[in-house]
């Protein structure tokens, strides 16, 4: 397909890592945001490709996997109830809560239905107006244009049965709190290329130049990946801390106004939860006052929620880029996506989960995390 | 999550006052909402995400690192295009 299989050509991605090579002359830990990009990593192999002096570790932008616990369980609270039809994006299904996950509910009975668009969530409210049609509105920068218009349309369209479950979520708060970390490791971004699309360059600047920090927005494929990382590369060769945009062929630097426009209007910034990491202060979104007829925690009172998490997760290191899945001593063995005990391996975005199902369940890297430079 | 595909608009059409879209991907078409690329006409490449066009693709821009790579290693590029 036309801007796809370009962008995955053998010899090009070769000639990137040969250049990555030729340039990176001493240890570089870069960390790529998004969890679309760590698939694309660990599909490809492209951290194998690279010379050992370039560590390539996996940031939090998998949204399903950072989705906190006290909202899987909402949901599922919501989706038991006999009045509900529960609309969820499908890699939503597996996610387990304290007790349940959404698969297990709908073999139960529940009326949970997958949905590709937040807008198809819209329509099933429309054909079943005896029910209430709650649609699960997770997700980063990129997704809240698409849910801000089904929440906007519901309004519009005076859709009284339709609902929706906030769990919004930022990335430029979650690479200020991994930069601030006292332990942190990593020492250059590859930038979230469909979130910036929509929000543009602007939030990145300060925090690459508060931080010392190069950011290359980059691309989702191979050649966009490599890319971004020798520019990376080069940026850290010179003490250099800029934003650089790799994905020009979708991100302008202003971003998408209409799309910011939209989100704008139905949601604010509020503190979120991070499920492995925290609370981190405005690093998500909620909807705005005027919406909360559209407000599902607001129209469902599901009572007290108690919250159980696996004390043994590391999920939590793992997204911040202080270890790898195979530092974990459940991975692989207590801990698989068919019974993930934690956030990067409930979904196929997460670390763990990608390194699992592309067979890196063994150490391959040269350096030790141990030994290798600050 | 924040998967989005690129596809060719094909047709452009209103839903109330909802603009939206045929986008072809690769033969298969789907409807696609065009609110937040107002700009976009049939032919365009557009990026779509849960049937959200987000970007209409820029074609120079996406021929650029073309370009960079024949600027690193241009002997290589002569092989390869020989």
């Amino acid at each position: 397909m036309k801007y796809l299989d370009e962008y995955r050509n053998g010899d090009a991605a070769k000639r990137l890592a040969d250049a990555i090579a030729r340039e990176a002359s001493r240890h570089h830990v870069v960390m790529e945001i998004c969890g679309g990009q760590t698939h694309s990593i660990v599909r490809y192999g492209l951290d194998e490709m690279l010379p050992e002096t370039v560590e390539l570790v996996h940031g939090p932008g998998c949204p399903v996997c950072v989705t906190p616990l006290e909202a899987i369980d909402r949901a599922h609270a919501i989706a038991r109830r006999d009045d509900v039809v529960f609309c969820s994006f499908g890699d939503m299904l597996r996610v387990p809560g304290s007790e349940t996950d959404l698969l297990r509910l709908k073999s139960e009975g529940a009326d949970v239905r997958i949905v590709y668009s937040p807008l198809d969530a819209l329509r099933v409210a429309q054909e079943n107006p005896a029910r209430e049609v709650v649609f699960f509105a997770i997700g980063f920068e990129t997704t809240a244009p698409p849910n801000a218009m089904a929440v906007s349309l519901a309004a519009r369209r005076g859709i009284r049965n339709f609902s929706v479950l906030v769990s919004h979520v930022l990335v430029p708060p979650a690479i200020d709190a991994i930069l601030s970390a006292p332990d942190n490791r990593v020492r250059g971004f590859l930038g979230p290329g469909h979130v910036c699309t929509v929000t543009g360059l602007s939030e990145y600047e300060p925090l690459a130049s508060g931080h010392r920090t190069p950011i290359v927005v980059s691309g989702f494929e191979p050649v966009d990946l490599l890319e971004g990382v020798l520019r990376v590369v080069r940026q850290l060769e010179r003490g250099q801390g800029t934003v650089e945009n790799q994905y020009g062929r979708s991100v302008r630097p202003a971003g998408n106004e209409a799309a910011q426009a939209l989100v704008t209007d139905v949601f604010e910034v509020r503190d979120q939860k991070w499920r492995g990491i925290g609370a981190i202060p405005r690093s998500g979104l909620g909807l705005r006052e005027k919406y909360t007829a559209q407000d599902a925690e607001r129209k469902f009172d599901v009572g007290a929620l108690r919250t159980n998490e696996p004390a043994e997760c590391i999920s939590g290191e793992i997204l911040r880029g202080v270890k790898k899945p195979w530092d974990c001593a459940a991975f692989g063995k207590r801990c698989t996506p068919e019974r993930p005990l934690g956030a990067t391996m409930v979904s196929s975005e997460g670390a763990c989960a990608a390194y699992f199902a592309y067979g890196r369940t063994e150490k391959r890297r040269r350096l030790p995390l141990a030994e290798a430079p600050a | 999550m924040c998967l989005a595909v690129p596809g060719r608009l094909v047709e452009v059409s209103m839903d109330g006052d909802v603009r939206m879209g045929k986008v072809s991907f690769g033969g298969v078409s789907r409807g696609v909402c065009l609110e937040c690329v107002p700009a976009a006409v049939p032919g365009d490449y557009v990026l779509v995400h849960v049937g959200f066009a987000l970007s209409v693709i820029d074609e120079a821009e996406a021929n650029r690192v073309f370009a960079m790579l024949a600027e690193l290693d241009p002997g290589a590029l002569e092989e390869a295009t020989s």
